[in-house]
């Protein structure tokens, strides 16, 4: 007779620490994959894991992955604590994508300072205003947020892909479906010559720093966090319940809205049809592994960029499945969960009883 | 203790980056944009690669690279690591491709589709689909009962509109009332939209269709729905033995040998590829006998002579869809006019999306 009970106590360190377990079972539950697989599993994990970033165009490329998925886990980390399931991240790094690179396009050949300033701050607003769709839907009219912001990633997409054939698509490109290169002046300034990390991850460092004073030392971040405890509490304790959704998406979608913004002034330059390797969803997985915690979400999206990159070179210098990265991240949650699992509940194994037989 | 840690690390560090550096060894470096296994655009360049392999010749891959911000970073690790001829080939590493190639100048890239080569260590290569096409054409005209010809189209580009064209040209002249009708599917690779695509054709009267995507899901559709197809990059036969007449088959492999050869011994230099049925970068597969034997050879002798160049896919009087002139009557379209193709001829139906 197997018996699963709640643990009255959970210890707070240990909290912190199953991630670390976490990582380290990924680590050994790939190694087992890799000799599966046919192949030396200390070798492919060094090259999984090490030689990505084993030099400073490795390390720059890390920080370039990780802005993005560290920017918008920050943002949704404000919703998934206050039970707002906003998984339409992706859409709102799109809308914040397609407005900002909109209005990179409309300063095309336009010098100025301001200029960059402009398209940051109207990426962040497009990500608030495509975020408001569900909120305003969620408190006004009680629908479920987690189909509606679902849904409105597939919008934004065509949207996007409408706007690249179409209307702004390269008048000298011959019909491909992309943007003209913005202008200098709509470009992210790189931080160091020959590498490709840009001044975006202030963005994000400013961003961690902003939403770790609203969650600690805010009404507000308490009232996202007893509104994550009990909703019902929440109400008795006469919280405004739709005041909070709302900014609580306006958060996670102003912060999705500068990644995608970051994106297309950044690495890529321009609009195109796949200005985010689904940033939005990897980040789901980058808001729990860090614990929702401004902190742990820093080093969570640095460990799953580089799951990324490792997946890469793993191919390159090994000829491993590309695949082998989606492996990882899953492994990762995976074993976050089942640790969380143990960590909140405890396993009893009784003897039979008699009455039972 | 610490410091023990940090100096072994940091020695570990510097030999592993000495050893990635030190290979001299030739190498090539391919990327891909979809998986290996896609039985389409990526799996004909991946036979291509495994062609080169076969010489003897170090050969990476790197599969589903997304054409966005990560693209560059893969170019780049390959460059890096000692690879001495790097193929990207997707229209959309066009960018990424010119700009590493710009740090790496030993290093040479050859970018399929595009039409950048800002620096003098790029290539660009691309292949003469439509030639392909007007075959199709000429086969679909004669096959069709209802006269209407479905096309699965990706992206209103140049080379997806020549197909369009050429094929729709070669249609009418073996039965002039033919009809083209295009679904406009927006990707290169997704099963479950093709097949839609394929199926709303089908439903519309259209007994042929022919797709410029790269699944196998479209040919399956009219397996089943008992209606001619045609397989597109690889030779599809296996996946609809009863539906298909042929596939366009690209084949990349004597490229690919080629300038890995050239790049070995010295001997590349940057060049603007356009190869066709002539050289082979466009190869037909064999074609179904149930369109009878007199059509296999009308067709056998059609491809023979667009590949000798006494025949041309865009041979005039060509009009577009108002009845203006576009190619006059006894000339044939030149290159440039073909690269910048964006609108249709005459009986193809719709609009292109602008």
């Amino acid at each position: 007779m197997i018996k699963v009970e709640k643990r009255n106590d959970v210890s707070r360190s240990i909290y912190f620490l199953t991630p670390v377990l976490a990582i380290f079972l990924t680590l050994f539950g790939g190694g087992i994959i890799f000799f599966i697989l046919g192949f030396n599993p200390i070798e492919a994990l060094k090259f999984f894991f090490v030689t990505p970033i084993s030099d400073l165009y490795g390390l720059s490329e890390l920080l370039v992955k990780a802005t993005p998925l560290c920017l918008i886990a920050i943002g949704l980390s404000f919703c998934f604590k206050s039970n707002n399931w906003n998984i339409g991240a992706e859409g709102q790094l799109i809308f914040g994508g397609i407005v900002g690179g909109g209005v990179a396009l409309l300063f095309y050949n336009h010098d100025g300072f301001y200029v960059l300033p402009i398209i940051i701050l109207s990426g962040a607003f497009g990500g608030i205003l495509f975020a408001m769709i569900p909120a305003i839907l969620k408190t006004y009219f009680n629908t479920n947020e987690i189909l509606v912001s679902l849904m409105l990633v597939y919008v934004a997409k065509l949207l996007l892909d409408y706007l690249v054939v179409g209307p702004w698509s390269n008048p000298e490109g011959f019909n491909f479906p992309e943007t003209r290169q913005f202008s200098e002046s709509a470009r992210m300034p790189i931080l160091f010559d020959g590498l490709r990390i840009h001044a975006g991850i202030f963005i994000t460092l400013i961003t961690v720093f902003l939403s770790w004073l609203i969650l600690y030392k805010t009404y507000l971040g308490f009232q996202i966090k007893v509104s994550g405890l009990s909703l019902k509490t929440a109400k008795y304790a006469g919280f405004k319940g739709k005041t909070m959704i709302i900014i609580v998406f306006m958060i996670s979608g102003a912060c999705a809205g500068l990644a995608g913004v970051g994106e297309i002034t950044g690495p890529i330059g321009q609009l195109h049809r796949n200005i985010s390797p689904d940033y939005g969803f990897t980040a789901i997985i980058v808001a729990f592994l860090g614990r929702l915690n401004p902190i742990g979400i820093i080093f969570a999206s640095l460990i799953v960029a580089l799951t990324y990159l490792g997946a890469e070179t793993a191919q390159i210098f090994l000829q491993v499945p590309k695949y082998t990265g989606q492996v990882f991240q899953g492994m990762i949650l995976f074993f976050l969960l089942g640790s969380d699992y143990l960590l909140f509940f405890k396993i009893k194994f009784l003897g039979l009883k008699k009455n039972e037989l | 203790m610490y410091k023990l840690f940090l100096r072994s690390l940091i020695s570990v560090l510097f030999l592993l980056g000495f050893s990635l550096n030190a290979n001299a060894e030739f190498k090539v470096g391919f990327v891909y944009v979809g998986p290996t296994g896609d039985h389409g655009w990526t799996y004909q360049h991946h036979e291509g690669r495994n062609a080169v392999e076969a010489l003897g010749i170090k050969t990476t891959y790197v599969e589903s690279v997304p054409e966005g911000a990560d693209a560059e970073r893969v170019i780049r690790q390959l460059a890096q690591s000692g690879h001495d001829l790097i193929f990207t080939t997707s229209f959309g590493y066009m960018d990424p491709t010119n700009k590493v190639a710009k740090d790496f100048p030993n290093v040479k890239f050859e970018h399929a589709t595009g039409y950048k080569r800002e620096h003098s260590n790029v290539s660009t290569y691309s292949a003469r689909f439509y030639e392909g096409r007007t075959l199709l054409g000429h086969m679909a005209g004669k096959m069709t009962k209802t006269n209407t010809i479905g096309y699965i189209a990706s992206f209103p580009i140049p080379e997806v509109i020549r197909g369009i064209n050429a094929m729709t040209l070669a249609a009418q002249k073996v039965n002039p009332d033919i009809k083209t009708k295009i679904v406009w599917v927006f990707t290169w690779y997704d099963p479950g939209k093709e097949s839609e695509a394929a199926q709303a054709l089908i439903d519309q009267g259209a007994d042929i269709i022919m797709q410029h995507t790269d699944s196998t899901a479209p040919v399956q559709v009219a397996e089943k729905a008992g209606v001619w197809s045609f397989g597109q990059a690889s030779d599809m036969q296996r996946f609809a033995p009863k539906s298909i007449l042929t596939s366009i088959i690209d084949d990349w492999a004597p490229y690919y040998v080629e300038r890995s050869i050239a790049a070995r011994d010295g001997t590349w230099k940057q060049q603007d590829t356009w190869h066709g049925l002539k050289e082979g970068m466009v190869a037909m597969a064999p074609y179904n006998s149930a369109m009878g034997s007199d059509l296999v050879k009308e067709v056998e002798q059609l491809q023979k002579d667009l590949a000798s160049g006494k025949a041309h896919s865009f041979t005039g009087p060509i009009y577009d869809q108002k009845g203006n002139i576009l190619v006059a009557e006894g000339a044939v379209a030149d290159d440039g006019m073909l690269a910048g193709m964006n609108v249709y001829v005459k009986g193809v139906e719709g609009d292109i999306p602008q």
